[in-house]
């Protein structure tokens, strides 16, 4: 009976222990009548055995306690929220949006900057790129990002302390989010534009995207926007206190 | 969810062992294992049960890893951690290679045949199931075996410390 040729995938198998008995006795017969290639395929079945010599002892090493973590239950919860709320929020301000997908009465950078608030404030691990324990760093890296002098105003006579900022692409170039919590985790985001000199009014404007409450305003070149899921007069108790801040 | 966790955790120290070999340095092997396992809690509801879940986190991680790979193609990684370069070494198996040597030439093979190889050699999945976690077809991790092993027979031969080059293995 005359075997089919052994191919290369034959030897590999072979060497994985992955043929049938019957070829295995026909590689054996073929490696016994050609010596380099058993050498080739014992050089093989060596680096094979070199590679479990070398990375075994990985299973027996005690596993590192961050590997060990499995995300709290709420981690997920918080996620899932974040996501049906910005799916509502878009919802909602879809339900009035025009054919050109701004809305008459609220400015799209306002609309962004309650979308931002949906997507970051839930953040269990990284609600900020920088945190407040480096502010200076991070009031230098935004005002330069932004091209703009940046100030972060201080709310924790409000019961705000800053957790710290992020980088945020906008309509028109980069943005900065400042994010604040007070004692029960409660949080609010400041969004800071720069050209908004195209702008026409500069008072105080509020609107509401289902839980997201905004107030925004223009001053000079930039444009803020307060967004928390609170009542209307917490926020602008707040929103009043970062205006006098920023115009002392 | 509790079953999964469990599972998961038995599991880890064979993805560790793996991660340790395609990276070559503890640091980065564990950075991949703990991103693999994150994306594996939140691609929970993806994971079929009753199917083989280290295939899948396999298949997770070498996501993972082309992405890091990708992302990273222009940094250099330093490892940060001294322990990374203490291979454990059992010689006496290990007559005719050094253990240091195979792992340099480990790390000097292309990526792709270095993870066919490993899953293979190392983690004993059959040719189909490394076709799987790969998303390749079967003919492709054939070839990437054999170039592999061929090519990391012509690593360790032409090793420093080896003898003359090109020695024929006897």
């Amino acid at each position: 009976m005359s075997a089919l040729p052994i191919t290369e995938s034959d030897l590999h198998a072979y060497l994985d222990g992955r043929l049938p008995a019957a070829r295995r006795g026909e590689v054996e017969e073929y490696l016994a009548r050609h010596p380099e290639e058993a050498a080739r395929i014992a050089a093989y079945h060596a680096q094979d055995e070199a590679l479990k010599v070398l990375f075994d002892p990985v299973l027996d090493e005690p596993v590192p306690q961050r590997l060990l973590r499995r995300p709290p239950s709420l981690l997920r919860h918080a996620a899932i929220i974040a996501w049906l709320a910005l799916g509502v929020v878009i919802g909602w301000v879809g339900r009035d949006l025009g054919p050109d997908g701004i809305r008459a009465d609220m400015p799209a950078w306002a609309h962004r900057a309650a979308v931002a608030h949906v997507v970051y404030s839930p953040e269990v691990r990284h609600p900020v790129e920088v945190a407040a324990d480096q502010e200076a760093h991070l009031v230098n890296w935004l005002s330069k990002r932004l091209g703009a002098d940046l100030r972060v105003p201080q709310l924790s006579a409000l019961g705000y302390a800053l957790v710290g900022g992020r980088l945020l692409p906008g309509e028109q170039g980069p943005v900065a989010q400042f994010m604040y919590q007070d004692g029960k985790g409660q949080r609010l985001t400041l969004y800071v534009r720069t050209n908004a000199d195209d702008a026409r009014e500069t008072a105080f404007r509020y609107a509401r995207e289902n839980n997201v409450g905004v107030f925004y305003w223009l001053d000079r070149k930039l444009g803020y926007a307060l967004s928390g899921e609170m009542d209307k007069d917490e926020l602008l108790r707040v929103a009043t206190a970062v205006y006098r801040q920023l115009n002392p | 969810m509790n079953e999964f966790g469990t599972q998961i955790e038995q599991l880890i120290p064979r993805l560790r062992r793996y991660a340790r070999a395609l990276t070559g340095e503890r640091t980065v092997a564990d950075d991949l294992v703990q991103d693999t396992l994150e994306r594996a809690w939140n691609k929970l509801h993806l994971w079929r049960r009753g199917s083989d879940l280290r295939a899948w986190l396999f298949t997770i991680m070498h996501n993972t890893h082309v992405n890091q790979v990708r992302s990273r193609a222009s940094a250099t990684i330093v490892p940060l951690d001294a322990e990374a370069y203490d291979a454990p070494v059992r010689a006496t198996q290990m007559d005719m290679l050094e253990i240091r040597d195979l792992e340099s030439a480990l790390q000097r093979l292309p990526s792709e045949q270095r993870e066919v190889l490993l899953l293979i050699a190392l983690e004993r999945l059959s040719y189909e199931e490394t076709a799987k976690a790969l998303g390749i077809p079967l003919g492709t991790v054939m070839s990437r075996l054999h170039r592999a092993r061929e090519r990391l027979r012509t690593l360790l031969d032409g090793a420093p410390g080896n003898g003359t080059s090109l020695k024929v293995v006897k």
